[in-house]
């Protein structure tokens, strides 16, 4: 009996001075720089110092990152350590937050979005957003669809726009399911088709940019599976960013892992090389599960 | 755990001991809620009975049957197309013709007299419409139904009951002998009181209506609805997607929270003092009522739209703006049609509350006597709650059933909205 409780004390604090040590990295956060490889050669989405601050909370600090062309980058870390706050500064969403502040560069393909005279409503249309939770509208699926084409402009008649909506449909793998049923609610789908749904309205505006906040997370894992498949064939076309909670998932679907921790970007890397050998010892720990 | 000792009770004896207690508060508490509800309703079953019993006697007039003979020379026409000499003809004189003809025992001045006001001095408008209709019937023998007068009328209704002895002062054994013989012959009889609907006020019971009424009431809402609806949406859209967040903007939510609260008479004396005083618009007319009636709901319209705004998820709201739609695409496209069920809601609880508004529109004039029905919203007009306070005023019995036969109209009216704007309401929720 002493015996074995002497072993679990030693271990215990075997552990204990290895979270110190954790503990001691993480309060010393704000000076880490990040290691691996940030930028690329042909970015289409450049980041540069971005510092995001809530009221007078900073969020987001002293961000620099490059995602290139056709590439997927997957975004992991702890909960609330900025991920989705970051991937929402790439389109701007965080416009619509009053207490938001954001400072520092992004440029898509060298123009920076966040330019006083940049509209924003352009700058959505090229750079797409699915959300965690499916959101399609309460519209008919053909109209869900149809409803970014049709506000740009991007098709004179019908016939047009059903050319559109079909491509998308297929492009996001819905249309065998659907294509008898186009004129019924968009929210009579199931969840899986739904998030579905959502990425084909996202397609149909035909953006170069896909972003992609924790797309999977509410869904069954067959759903998600489909949705991983998809994202594969898409990234042949379009440059996708997606947050995700999955280590798993992020294996599976990206070519580049940035590893976010507390609002600082840790570490960024060729994704089988996060994985298996990170170079940074936050890195390691999360993907460990040493804390998450 | 607890231990069983000796006196000491286990928890489960002490729950027991104290389940009874509950219960019976439980049944209290119940008792309590259904106590209310039955109070409520009570007090509704009383309104009711009350109104009911008093105004259902107006929906039926007493109408008497002569046979007339429409003489030309009598009624001094020549050219019976021509719409002025059938307008100043004496169709009266005809009636009393008839009159005299059927009861020829009515001898000297003061029988004929009373004899002729057996009908309402309005009875000719009767022939002259059917004379105006049909231009042929000049020269011809008709039998027609005429309105009586309302002593009459009052008469006819009270005389099975316990009232007709103070009224029989008003009658003399004479008329009252005419009109039992009328009854015998049937030729007079209770009929559906079409005047009610058709005719504006007036000064006799008999050819009093509510159409005057109601045709100001209608202007007024209609006025009302098209100001108040699109000013209030536009306002609460504003407040609610627009609007910084400043001191200014808690400004006007603080005095349009008041204004909702301010009573309405105050409205009055604003539209006397702003659209009558300095803008020198006419009193009386629904333009200026509706106008009054506007300030009035705009406050509930601003705050009921602007709950239904802020129920809009705003995922939807991030889906419309992440496809690049810009903040007007987002509020016509999205927020709006989702909004609109409970816009309309409020909305019509508002317009219901505006219906039966007196006081404000007191203050602006609409209490005057108007006779003509109102053909537009420059006319002078009057509106239905503002005449039956009028008629409340008349201790006249005939007026008295007319004056509950009028809020009952009115309690028709309210109730349909209402219970328009609660099925609006059921039909169109939404589960998301």
């Amino acid at each position: 009996m002493e015996a074995v409780m002497k072993k679990t004390m030693t271990e215990n604090s075997q552990k204990s001075a290895e979270t110190e040590k954790m503990t001691d990295i993480a309060q010393d956060i704000s000076k880490q720089k990040t290691v691996g490889k940030p930028f690329s050669d042909n970015a289409k989405m450049s980041m540069r110092n971005v510092n995001v601050f809530y009221a007078d909370k900073q969020a987001i600090q002293d961000i620099s990152l490059d995602i290139g062309k056709n590439e997927v980058v997957a975004m992991i870390g702890p909960s609330g350590c900025g991920k989705s706050t970051f991937l929402r500064c790439l389109n701007r969403m965080n416009d619509t937050i009053e207490s938001c502040k954001i400072s520092g560069e992004i440029t898509l393909e060298g123009d920076n979005i966040y330019h006083p005279k940049q509209d924003v409503v352009p700058l959505r249309a090229r750079v797409g957003i699915v959300f965690q939770k499916p959101n399609p509208f309460p519209k008919t699926i053909y109209e869900n669809v149809a409803y970014g084409p049709k506000i740009h402009g991007l098709a004179t008649r019908r016939a047009e726009l059903d050319e559109i909506v079909e491509t998308s449909l297929r492009k996001a793998s819905l249309w065998e399911e659907v294509k008898d049923r186009l004129f019924s609610p968009g929210t009579g789908l199931s969840g899986g088709q739904q998030q579905r749904l959502c990425i084909a309205r996202t397609i149909a505006v035909s953006p170069e940019v896909i972003l992609m906040d924790e797309p999977c997370s509410a869904l069954d894992p067959i759903a998600t599976a489909k949705i991983e498949e998809l994202m594969a064939e898409l990234s042949q076309n379009y440059t996708i960013a997606i947050v995700t909670h999955s280590m798993q998932q992020a294996a599976r679907v990206s070519h580049r892992t940035a590893y976010f921790h507390m609002g600082k970007l840790i570490e960024v890397n060729d994704t089988k090389k996060l994985f298996t050998n990170p170079e940074h010892d936050l890195t390691e720990a999360y993907i460990t599960g040493r804390f998450g | 755990m607890q231990k069983s000792t000796g006196n000491k009770l286990s928890t489960i004896d002490l729950v027991n001991k104290n389940l009874k207690k509950r219960y019976r508060a439980e049944k209290r508490f119940r008792a309590y809620g259904i106590g209310a509800i039955l109070f409520g309703l009570a007090c509704l079953v009383v309104l009711f009975t009350d109104i009911i019993g008093k105004g259902h006697t107006a929906f039926l007039q007493t109408y008497i049957y002569v046979e007339v003979n429409l003489d030309a020379q009598q009624l001094d026409i020549t050219d019976s197309t021509d719409p002025r000499q059938l307008a100043m003809a004496d169709y009266q004189g005809v009636i009393k013709s008839a009159l005299r003809k059927k009861f020829p025992d009515a001898q000297g001045r003061r029988d004929k007299r009373d004899l002729y006001s057996l009908v309402s001095n309005g009875a000719g408008y009767t022939l002259r419409s059917m004379l105006e209709d049909d231009p042929g019937l000049l020269d011809t023998n008709i039998g027609v139904w005429v309105l009586a007068d309302d002593d009459i009328d009052t008469y006819l209704k009270s005389r099975n009951s316990e009232d007709v002895k103070a009224f029989i002062e008003r009658m003399n054994p004479k008329k009252i002998a005419w009109v039992e013989s009328l009854l015998a012959d049937e030729h007079m009889e209770l009929q559906f009181n079409r005047t009610f609907f058709t005719n504006g006020d007036s000064r006799e019971p008999e050819q009093a209506g509510i159409a005057g009424a109601m045709a100001g009431s209608l202007f007024t809402l209609l006025v009302t609805i098209a100001l108040s609806f699109p000013i209030g949406i536009a306002a609460a859209v504003y407040l609610e997607e627009y609007a910084p967040t400043n001191r200014f903007t808690d400004f006007i939510e603080v005095n349009i929270n008041n204004l909702a609260a301010v009573p309405s008479i105050i409205f009055g004396l604003l539209g006397l003092a702003v659209f009558i005083g300095f803008f020198g618009m006419h009193r009386s007319i629904p333009l200026v009522g509706g106008l009054v009636l506007t300030l009035m709901t705009l406050p509930t319209i601003i705050i009921s739209s602007r709950a239904a705004i802020k129920s809009v998820p705003p995922s939807i709201k991030d889906a419309a703006l992440g496809l690049g739609a810009s903040k007007m695409q987002v509020i016509i496209h999205h927020v709006l049609p989702l909004a609109m069920p409970g816009m309309l809601t409020g909305a019509i609880i508002g317009f219901a509350q505006a219906l039966g508004e007196t006081a404000p529109l007191l203050m602006i004039g609409m209490v005057a006597f108007i006779v003509d029905i109102p053909g537009g919203t420059s006319d002078p007009a009057t509106v239905l709650p503002v005449q039956i306070f009028l008629w409340s005023d008349n201790p006249e019995r005939a007026f008295v059933e007319r004056t509950s036969a009028a809020i009952m109209v009115l309690l028709a009216f309210l109730i349909t909205m209402n219970t328009l704007a609660i099925w609006l309401r059921k039909r169109l929720e939404r589960r998301w």
